[in-house]
């Protein structure tokens, strides 16, 4: 809540209402086409989302510890190398311990893409795409694509903007959006199941893409919404990192499909 | 070469996997930094299913194509086949040649003998598998490929040749395609070979 307050005055129903169920569970998303905040050459006229279910909050500390102690191999002391990096729950006070930096109902964060990925497949669920991802972000808190709206696209710059030091809230504390979802902006970063198809790179950014066989086909993404920094802020982040990768501000939450 | 060392770990991992306390020995038993920590299923050309973990056992290059790219993924080919044409005969029966599909809708196994036959790839070496869905991205993780699927069946993709050591773990990589191979890979590949 206190990550987006310009939505507080306006919205105390919702936020009333919302609050009973606030954290856990899933939400039903309707189908629907989307239009990404990137260009995308092959689907100029938006893609076609299927229906789906997304967890309401990003995974806790809690709930992550309970699956590493269901599934060691995902310990830190445990997991492969290639699978998670070193700094990989670092932040833990021990292998099977959350301690005082790693409180239950924080967002957890220093995971990598194959450990949230394994993780939503032992809820026999998965992670959301990035598409998904993006869809359910663009709502605020009565529309459902808040995206033209530049009040709404300040709201969630402001966040960017704060420096990282501060310990993380709990999941759930904000408001919820117009599906019922919280925490989608101004808490962290989420993994998605095709982080690793925005294919955004350094290359592209610095030599243009023509000339470059690393790509095969239609090459690198570009966005046809200049403005949709937060969006592009997440591309440009999700494309830097390697599936090993984890960093402070990077959680997941899981979806899937009814 | 191939198929009966294949079958053997198949086979063992079947008979270890029985046994619920020793299934982590075999895992322990890879290094950290292997890419056959991965769990993943696949099937080659020949519909025979296999873990990733299974290609464990001799240097293997590696790849990510997909059977109805018309343009860089034949090139890849041409690459993978030209490097291979620098080894001496010796060489060749030690290394595998492993193009992995990041299309398994499209790719079957029909699919994928079909490029076997069409390139003249050497079944002796050259290994064609399609991954489970489930699994594909996480392939492509280890690896370092990207790719994106788009609308009209095409995909974006990062061209990546891997080299791996008998474990698993990333000896070299090389995104150069051509018709030549690319010299400083062709020395990792020798340097993987020598006794």
């Amino acid at each position: 809540m206190r990550r987006i307050p310009v939505l507080l005055g306006m919205l105390s129903l919702t936020c009333t209402v919302a609050a009973a169920d606030s954290a856990g569970g899933w939400v039903s998303l309707p189908g629907g086409v989307f239009r990404s905040a990137l260009e995308l050459p092959d689907a100029p006229d938006g893609t076609r989302i299927p229906a789906f279910e997304l967890a309401r909050t990003p995974v806790t500390n809690r709930e992550f510890l309970d699956f590493v102690r269901s599934h060691p191999r995902w310990r830190r002391d445990r997991v492969p190398a290639v699978l998670a990096e070193s700094r990989y729950l670092a932040h833990w006070a021990g292998p099977a311990e959350l301690g005082s930096t790693a409180l239950p109902e924080q967002p957890v964060t220093w995971v990598s893409w194959f450990a949230a990925e394994a993780y939503c497949r032992s809820q026999n669920a998965r992670l959301p795409t990035w598409n998904e991802w993006e869809y359910a972000a663009a709502a605020d808190a009565l529309r459902r694509d808040a995206r033209s709206d530049p009040a709404w696209r300040e709201t969630i710059l402001a966040w960017y903007s704060r420096p990282s030091t501060q310990p993380l809230p709990a999941v759930g504390a904000d408001s919820a959006n117009a599906y019922g979802l919280r925490d989608l902006h101004g808490l962290v970063w989420e993994w998605v199941e095709d982080y690793s198809a925005l294919l955004v790179s350094a290359d592209n950014r610095e030599q243009g893409a023509a000339d470059s066989l690393e790509f095969c086909g239609a090459a690198a993404l570009s966005t046809s919404d200049r403005d949709n920094y937060a969006v592009l802020m997440r591309v440009a982040m999700l494309s830097s990192l390697e599936g090993a990768g984890a960093t402070a501000n990077l959680g997941f939450r899981c979806a899937r499909s009814p | 070469m191939m198929r009966p060392a294949c079958i053997t770990t198949c086979l063992a991992i079947a008979a270890v996997c029985a046994l619920p306390d020793t299934t982590y020995a075999v895992e322990a038993a890879l290094p950290s930094d292997s890419v056959y920590q991965l769990d993943a299923m696949l099937v080659d050309q020949s519909a025979r299913p296999l873990r990733f973990r299974d290609l464990r056992g001799k240097p293997r290059l590696v790849t990510m194509i997909y059977t109805q790219c018309k343009y860089v993924c034949p090139m890849i080919v041409d690459c993978v086949k030209a490097l291979e044409r620098e080894l001496t005969p010796a060489e060749r029966l030690r290394i595998g040649f492993v193009l992995i599909s990041m299309d398994p809708k499209r790719d079957t196994p029909a699919a994928l003998q079909e490029v076997m036959t069409t390139r003249h790839l050497n079944p002796a070496a050259w290994t064609l598998l399609r991954p489970d869905a489930a699994g594909l991205r996480g392939i492509a993780g280890v690896l370092g490929v990207r790719y994106r699927a788009l609308a009209d069946g095409e995909f974006n993709h990062t061209t990546e040749l891997v080299l791996l050591d008998a474990d698993g773990r990333i000896l070299a990589r090389s995104a150069l395609i051509g018709g030549r191979a690319d010299p400083g890979l062709l020395a990792a590949v020798r340097a993987a070979l020598s006794p």
